[in-house]
């Protein structure tokens, strides 16, 4: 199987542990991941923030590298985005590059684009969990996790084009899949702040501890996202949080693909998770994974 | 007694809002689903339903120059609910590019320069490098400044060590060919609108 991929920016980098953990499980799975060639930023929160123009065409010029010829053969009929916010802003460029508007524009998109898939949403079809499951060598058994799903994935549904946005279910179905329990909660989708972790740090502190809380009570073990900066500002600040909070929270937060990894017996799994900063390993040498 | 305000209605404004859309305000019946629903509602000075309100009494001077336009992070959760399909998130990002347009001071300089900053890290390489985005943040935020008088700064240095000790920092930024192309599309799209 072959799909176009775009990682996206923080991919390269403080994202590398999710970059490598989806190459590793792709590799196992014989999914061939080809990356756009010369991608570029998505344009993210600040373009569309500020610029409606450059967000749709700093998106838009991804959406034509995808439409050209990958390695001499016909481009894919899927493109690949693990990043949530990349998967929305590639999605809303498209549905303008394709509207009534169209015109307005200065990017002009071919007549058939890739179908943009976010990669929760992808490993959560029938065909991708079976596709898993024969690989599956070490079930999570006792492994009791919350999953997160954060904004960007399902929102707005008019463009994820997505029907359980108020209480999605893919990367339930992903964990119930190699073994794990996924424990219902009210908050799937409740905002974790995102970028204002750097230009207003108390609404992270204030979001995210609500989050904690309620995994907490709900007696999740761990937290499992598909989103790079929902993994950020969960995993980096728990000493702060809890400070702030009077609270005491420590908690993993995995990548969805680490845990697919693991349950598949991929050897490099343990070198994904030490990229972590809240501590990875104890839980699972706890329950024997 | 509650306190009153007298206001003047200029129905007119709305258009010029929609012309940045469209957003389909005009739809509001004021059920304050968006409000409710807000995560950051707390931290609004207007809250959702009344930046609504106020969009169609053509309150263009409080619109421009409130807080809660930039506050709100684009969650995509009121504009998801409301009953009227009116793109909420999407019309809070109009208004903060026309508040840039008009050069109102904006109320939160820290999130302008966020955006600021990552668009010219874009505009350089086509590509966000991380540590230099993060480095002009800090610097032209004042948030480096901030941090190094509340006593926040360490943490986020002893961060900052482990996080490269971990191998999570690209250290070489990766450029890209199309990068003229690039600037000149942000250059075109940001002709005379501010200073990228």
């Amino acid at each position: 199987m072959k799909v176009s991929y775009y990682p996206g920016c923080s991919l390269e980098g403080t994202a590398k542990d999710y970059a490598m953990s989806i190459q590793g499980i792709c590799t196992r799975l014989n999914i061939q991941l080809d990356e756009i060639p010369d991608w570029n930023c998505c344009g993210a929160t600040s373009a569309h923030s500020i610029n409606h123009r450059a967000s749709i065409e700093l998106a838009g010029r991804n959406l034509n590298l995808a439409t050209r010829p990958v390695r001499f053969g016909l481009p894919h009929a899927d493109l690949l985005v693990p990043c949530p916010l990349c998967f929305n802003r590639l999605k809303t460029a498209a549905l303008a590059l394709e509207g009534d508007q169209k015109e307005h524009y200065r990017i002009t998109l071919p007549d058939s684009v890739p179908q943009i898939w976010e990669i929760a949403n992808f490993f959560a079809e029938d065909n991708m969990l079976r596709r898993v499951a024969k690989h599956v060598e070490h079930p999570l058994k006792n492994f009791k996790t919350v999953c997160y799903y954060g904004c960007m994935a399902n929102r707005p549904p008019e463009v994820a084009e997505i029907a359980d946005y108020e209480n999605p279910m893919s990367l339930d179905r992903i964990m119930a899949n190699i073994g794990a329990t996924a424990i219902a909660w009210p908050f799937k989708t409740d905002c974790c702040g995102a970028s204002q972790v750097l230009s207003r740090p108390e609404t992270v502190t204030r979001l995210v501890g609500k989050l904690f809380t309620m995994a907490q009570q709900v007696g999740a073990q761990a937290i499992v996202v598909s989103c790079q900066m929902c993994q950020a500002n969960l995993d980096m600040y728990q000493a702060k949080i809890s400070a702030d909070w009077g609270k005491h929270f420590n908690m993993p937060i995995y990548y969805f693909t680490e845990l697919i990894g693991l349950a598949m017996g991929v050897p490099e799994a343990k070198k994904w998770l030490s990229g972590h900063i809240a501590d990875p390993f104890t839980l699972l040498r706890e329950l024997g994974l | 007694m509650p306190e009153t305000t007298t206001i003047y209605p200029d129905y007119q404004f709305i258009q010029e809002i929609e012309s940045y859309g469209p957003f389909g305000a005009e739809a509001c019946f004021q059920c304050r689903k968006c409000t409710n629903g807000c995560p950051v509602a707390f931290a609004m000075d207007l809250l959702p339903d009344q930046i609504i309100r106020m969009a169609l009494l053509g309150q263009r001077d409080t619109l421009l120059s409130c807080n809660s336009i930039w506050i709100c992070i684009a969650c995509e959760t009121c504009t998801t609910r409301c009953p009227n399909k009116i793109k909420i998130a999407e019309l809070m990002d109009g208004l903060k590019e026309m508040a840039i347009q008009a050069g109102i001071p904006c109320p939160q300089p820290q999130i302008r320069t966020l955006h600021e900053t990552f668009l010219e890290n874009v505009r350089k390489r086509g590509r966000v490098f991380e540590l230099s985005f993060i480095r002009n943040y800090m610097f032209e935020s004042g948030e480096l400044r901030r941090k190094w008088n509340d006593g926040e700064l360490s943490y986020d240095l002893k961060l900052g060590l482990k996080m490269a000790a971990k191998g999570r920092y690209l250290f070489r930024p990766s450029k890209i060919d199309g990068q003229e192309e690039i600037r000149e599309m942000l250059a075109y799209a940001f002709a005379g609108k501010s200073k990228l």
